[in-house]
């Protein structure tokens, strides 16, 4: 590789790096801000002399029930519903790639289908369904939604893994005198735990991400999650919003994101390309 | 004798039995795997095929939750009422014109990423984990983090850019409004794409690229006569996806404008018949009208993806 080329991946890697984190650097720089640093307009990247506010708008947001309350909805709704839909979506992935049946491409062609699916058509008749059933505003009101963006996702990404199982294995060890519990259990569970995991995680940021159903199936801090929460964190007006608040819950709602990025690149970026690229 | 007429007639039963055996293999085969996709077709018809069904049956009527005893068979008026009105076509303007300028843009940048990040040798990890951040983040979160960016009393974009005048209200008129949007948008999905644009090129063969090299054939040319073509899958897979997902162009609108300056998609329109209106009669014919555009957009790009293929083999 010449100099010259080298010189251009070194400032086009310079450039990735700002692109992914010069927003991320700004909306924690701006929740270090006072509110009345930014609303006496005081522009500019970094909190200036004397409008820093340390770290009393972290204080401020987890002092909000609300706030708090919202937390706990988006973690405990992702959760379930990843769990719901990466067990189901195991069982289907493993028939795909394991098993001859009818209806196998039908499952498949389904999910893309789904997965295309503009979730706001859902919206009007969910939110009508599940007020006569009474669930609109709980956690199964959205946890059930949910599983129309999840399924299809944790189904391709899931079955995209399974395919590169080598499922010989498990009747080598059946040979050897495993039975074919012991097999499925000491061969195949092992190879299929990290592509099981990896669907878990991507499922788990979409439905942490959702904002669609979660402001339009909620109506109180019951069951709305954390997008929806601080989208309603102000009145009705767009352009007056505690800005610094705003920032600290931004930071605080991003965080569970970060540390599973930062644990985990290597799989999500293997459950991304896999599900889409070799499905 | 005996013997030689017996051991056919053994082979044949032998035969008939391992077929029974297998056939009754493949039957059980054939039950086990329809049983283990039961729960999730069950699934995925319950929480889309059966509300879309519902849409479609609710579309019909002019029902409006304010007025629920009031529900009133009228047909294919909610429709005609939609199609005709000068809104609904203003907003799937709107949202086509978002979606084709950021899956251009993505397309672009997605694909200088893919090229930096194919050939980095150092610092791989932390680019990688870098580039899942805005993948990772809530678009509302980014929604507010250009939102801010952008505002005229406290955003760096003013005060960076060096031919915006300080001041300047970005959401204040149509046009600057659109481009905030859409640069939220970008920066939020560009890695995405990029990504799989990465998986794409991981594809594409050295030592095809080294022969091309060894013709004399310039970067530019093995760009577009090597690269490229090698990628058309790829390439397609991240344009459907990104195109039907900007489609859905929800959030970032609601969080930055709220419609405000005519700057509302079509799925904020029908969110706004639906929740904020109780209008489920005309809500669901968006919906179904929504639900129909996204189908056309699949149908297109396949089709013109495949148009090329074709055109390709040709000329190969």
């Amino acid at each position: 590789m010449s100099t010259k080329n080298k010189i251009g991946i070194v400032i086009g890697a310079a450039l990735i790096l700002v692109w992914c984190l010069l927003p991320v650097a700004w909306i924690i720089s701006l929740s270090f801000k006072s509110q009345e640093a930014i609303t006496n307009g005081s522009p500019g990247f970094f909190p200036s002399e004397g409008g820093g506010a340390g770290w009393q708008n972290y204080r401020d947001v987890l002092a909000d029930d609300q706030f708090l309350r919202s937390i706990l909805n988006s973690i405990g709704i992702s959760l379930i519903a990843t769990f719901l839909s990466v067990v189901i979506a195991t069982l289907a992935a493993y028939a795909i790639a394991r098993l001859e049946f009818t209806g196998k491409k039908l499952v498949l062609t389904l999910a893309l289908v789904i997965a295309m699916f503009p979730v706001v058509s859902l919206v009007g008749p969910l939110f009508d369904m599940w007020r006569t059933l009474g669930i609109y505003d709980t956690w199964p009101g959205l946890i059930i939604p949910y599983m129309s963006f999840t399924l299809p996702l944790a189904i391709w990404t899931l079955s995209a893994f399974f395919r590169e199982i080598p499922w010989e294995m498990e009747q080598a060890a059946q040979v050897d005198g495993a039975t074919s519990w012991q097999a499925f259990r000491k061969v195949i569970v092992p190879l299929a735990a990290p592509g099981v995991f990896t669907a878990a995680i991507l499922t788990f940021f979409f439905a942490w991400n959702d904002f669609v159903f979660g402001i339009s199936l909620t109506s109180t801090e019951q069951a709305r999650p954390i997008p929806a929460a601080l989208s309603f964190f102000v009145g009705s007006d767009p352009f007056n919003r505690p800005a610094s608040l705003l920032a600290a819950g931004a930071v605080v709602s991003t965080i569970p994101i970060i540390v599973i990025v930062l644990l985990f690149q290597r799989k999500i970026v293997a459950g991304l390309t896999s599900g889409a690229v070799k499905g | 004798m005996t013997h030689t007429t017996v051991a056919p007639d053994d082979k044949r039963d032998v035969r008939r039995a391992n077929k029974v055996a297998a056939s009754d293999r493949s039957k059980a085969e054939n039950r086990l795997g329809m049983r283990l996709v039961a729960p999730a077709i069950f699934l995925m018809l319950l929480v889309t095929a059966f509300p879309m069904l519902r849409a479609l049956y609710l579309s019909v009527f002019n029902y409006s939750l304010t007025a629920p005893d009031d529900r009133e068979f009228v047909g294919l008026s909610n429709y005609w009422t939609a199609l005709t009105d000068s809104l609904f076509w203003e907003t799937t303007l709107n949202t086509v014109f978002i979606m084709v300028v950021t899956v251009a843009v993505e397309l672009v940048i997605g694909f200088a990423f893919a090229m930096v990040m194919h050939r980095v040798i150092f610092a791989r990890g932390i680019i990688r984990t870098s580039i899942l951040i805005p993948y990772g983040i809530i678009t509302v979160v980014s929604g507010f983090a250009w939102q801010f960016a952008f505002s005229n009393n406290n955003g760096f974009v003013n005060e960076w850019l060096p031919f915006v005048e300080d001041g300047f209200n970005w959401f204040g008129q149509y046009g600057s409004a659109m481009a905030a949007i859409m640069v939220s948008e970008i920066w939020k999905t560009t890695p995405f794409m990029s990504l799989l644009l990465l998986a794409g090129l991981a594809q594409v063969s050295e030592d095809m690229l080294e022969a091309a090299k060894v013709d004399g054939a310039t970067w530019w040319q093995r760009l577009w006569k090597v690269i490229l073509p090698n990628m058309r899958s790829a390439i397609m897979v991240a344009v459907l996806f990104r195109a039907l997902d900007a489609y859905r162009i929800f959030d970032n609108i609601y969080v930055m404008t709220a419609g405000a300056q005519g700057t509302e998609s079509i799925s904020f329109l029908t969110y706004r018949q639906v929740i904020e209106q109780f209008q489920l009669g005309i809500g669901s014919a968006l919906s179904v009208l929504l639900f129909l555009s996204v189908l056309l957009i699949a149908f297109l790009i396949v089709k013109i993806f495949r148009v090329d293929l074709a055109a390709a083999r040709q000329e190969g």
